[in-house]
């Protein structure tokens, strides 16, 4: 016999000490999600140990007014309004155009437009969110403001719209992805009863895909939710609850930076209260995915 | 390359003149031998026909008639272009990049090559049945409505009876009947199968196009497809790819045998399996190769 024998137990050990390795990798995401809700509600119970803020004037007002003016309101529901008015325009500007360019890319372009098209998709998904940011500011509220006066130099259509152009290669290339999962026989099906493109793709494929196209849907309108960075620069900072487009708008990310950057001394009930807005937040965010859980059982069409 | 045979003219044919008719009557059963004998209308016509994908010439210059409301089995090895074929009659192959054809292939004296021909309508008229039963990620009653519902607008009532003829006929109603609005992937394989062919005849086909329906079925479920086959034949021209020798005789009524492109050999399946004049059919059906 050709070979010396390897030994049994380097390779037990080497074995063992791999899976110990990728247990821990494994856990430390656990790890960070735990604590980080660790700290929210502790700091979150911080707050609302402060003399002058209750959890009823936190849900029950409707005057978010903590660093100015002789007296300071708590009340949450502004500056979800703001989020909420943000995270609308981007994802009825985003969502739509989004399906759209995914269907396109996955049943019609041919591998030709596909090549281009795709990386320039790509490259919007790499380019930093200040630049977004910049871009609303300098570019989109001019342009908004042309149309009407009514727009001042900050509003939520501007940053929504930013927002919105930020999370299309989210819709885009997940949505894509998932239509193109859809397997072939079954286009094939359809084609062969007489349907045309549209109707293969509309009632064939789509359909077929919608778990996806609802998981890259919910994943971008998270992302649109947490956007912290186009918000505070071109949305401005009125925490006002609003359903105007034109308004300037307060977002609770857009809240958290600006307490953040030293708007407030670390003790105060300020500082204290961004806790309370970024557990709310978490609250949202979470809540989004469960509801996105829910729809996918519910409508799901499965293949296969 | 080989050359292109010349085109004959298309209309002159006396058996294929004149349209054929779109929804047939069964075949009375009383005096079905005679009549089937009599009845040898010409479904489909093809004379010199060639075809490419890019510059590989998967068919070579075939001659063939498929007899209406008769069952006509192409056989023969993997790769020798009997799929292709098949994917011609109801234009499937429109989809692949480089695929072209040259010669006559027409249905009833249409033109199926065609550039004017409209793709839609032609499939209308020819359904088709593939190898992995492929049923829509959606109800079984939704499924059988599909075809329908893309060419014509029903009343609820129209639909449930169409959907209803349509699984009757292929013999999936009765499994079917308690659960229309179960997903379609509920089914066996056999039944999702059967589904499938429910599928193609809703929308009231002439000819239904069967790319090995039972290769990826058990043998009981095989046995089902074939039954199936033999009463669908009453009132549809069916063409059936397969690769199982015993279900083309079992099945059908001509076979035509291909081998690397060629159409070696045609005729009545009785003759191809006892008395086949080709050395390369005899060697094939008797399965000394392939």
């Amino acid at each position: 016999m050709l070979g010396r024998q390897k030994s049994v137990a380097a390779r037990t050990l080497r074995e063992r000490l791999i899976v110990a390795m990728l247990a821990l990798a494994a856990t430390f995401s656990i790890f960070v999600t735990g604590t980080i809700i660790v700290i929210l509600t502790k700091e979150t119970l911080g707050f609302f140990a402060f003399p002058d803020v209750t959890l009823g004037e936190f849900f029950g007002s409707f005057e978010w007014n903590p660093l100015l003016g002789s007296e300071k309101h708590f009340g949450i529901w502004p500056l979800v309004s703001g989020t909420l008015l943000v995270m609308a325009i981007a994802a009825s500007f985003a969502l739509p155009i989004g399906l759209i360019t995914a269907v396109y890319l996955s049943e019609y372009a041919s591998p030709r437009v596909r090549s281009v098209l795709k990386p320039a998709l790509e490259i919007l998904a790499g380019i930093p969110t200040v630049v977004y940011g910049f871009f609303a500011l300098t570019v989109i509220t001019p342009m908004l403001q042309k149309l009407t006066p009514a727009f001042g130099s900050y509003n939520a259509m501007s940053a929504g719209l930013a927002t919105g152009i930020m999370v299309l290669p989210i819709v885009c290339s997940m949505s894509e992805d998932s239509l193109r999962a859809v397997p072939r026989s079954l286009r094939d099906g359809a084609f062969a009863l007489g349907g045309t493109r549209f109707d293969v793709s509309v009632k064939v494929v789509i359909p077929a895909a919608l778990s996806g196209i609802v998981a890259a849907f919910l994943l971008a309108i998270s992302r649109a939710v947490g956007e912290t960075m186009i918000v505070p620069l071109a949305a401005g900072g009125i925490a006002q609850i609003t359903a105007n487009p034109a308004a300037e708008v307060q977002t609770m990310t857009a809240y958290l930076v600006q307490i953040f950057l030293g708007d407030a001394p670390a003790t105060g009930v300020e500082y204290k209260s961004s806790y309370a807005v970024a557990a709310m937040l978490f609250v949202m965010t979470f809540a989004l995915t469960m509801v996105g859980q829910w729809t996918l059982r519910r409508f799901r069409e499965e293949y296969d | 390359m080989t050359a292109e045979t010349p085109i004959p003219s298309t209309v002159t044919s006396s058996s294929t003149a004149g349209p054929q008719v779109t929804i047939a009557p069964a075949r009375p059963s009383v005096q079905g031998q005679t009549l089937a004998a009599a009845v040898r209308e010409t479904a489909i016509k093809v004379r010199g026909f060639s075809s490419w994908y890019s510059s590989f010439q998967a068919l070579k210059s075939l001659d063939l008639e498929m007899h209406a409301k008769h069952v006509t089995a192409l056989i023969g090895p993997s790769g020798c272009g009997k799929s292709t074929f098949l994917r011609w009659i109801n234009r499937m192959n429109d989809s692949i990049t480089g695929a072209r054809a040259s010669g006559t292939l027409e249905l009833a004296g249409v033109d199926l090559l065609s550039q004017s021909l409209d793709v839609v309508d032609l499939r209308r008229r020819v359904g088709m049945v593939f190898q992995k039963p492929n049923p829509f990620p959606k109800s079984i009653y939704d499924n059988v409505a599909f075809g329908p519902r893309l060419h014509k607008v029903y009343t609820r009532a129209e639909l449930d009876e169409l959907v209803e003829q349509s699984l009757r006929q292929a013999s999936i109603w009765n499994e079917v009947k308690d659960r229309l609005r179960a997903s379609a992937l509920s089914l066996s394989g056999g039944q999702q199968q059967r589904l499938c062919i429910a599928r193609a005849i809703a929308v009231g086909p002439e000819v239904l196009l069967m790319d090995e329906p039972c290769s990826a079925l058990d043998p009981k479920s095989t046995l089902a497809i074939e039954e199936l086959i033999e009463t669908l034949a009453d009132r549809y021209t069916i063409v059936i790819v397969t690769h199982n020798m015993q279900q083309a005789a079992r099945v059908s009524d001509h076979t035509a045998f291909f081998f690397e492109g060629h159409l070696i050999e045609s005729g009545a399946t009785e003759e191809m399996f006892t008395r086949p004049k080709n050395k390369q059919t005899e060697d094939y059906v008797t399965g000394r190769f392939g």
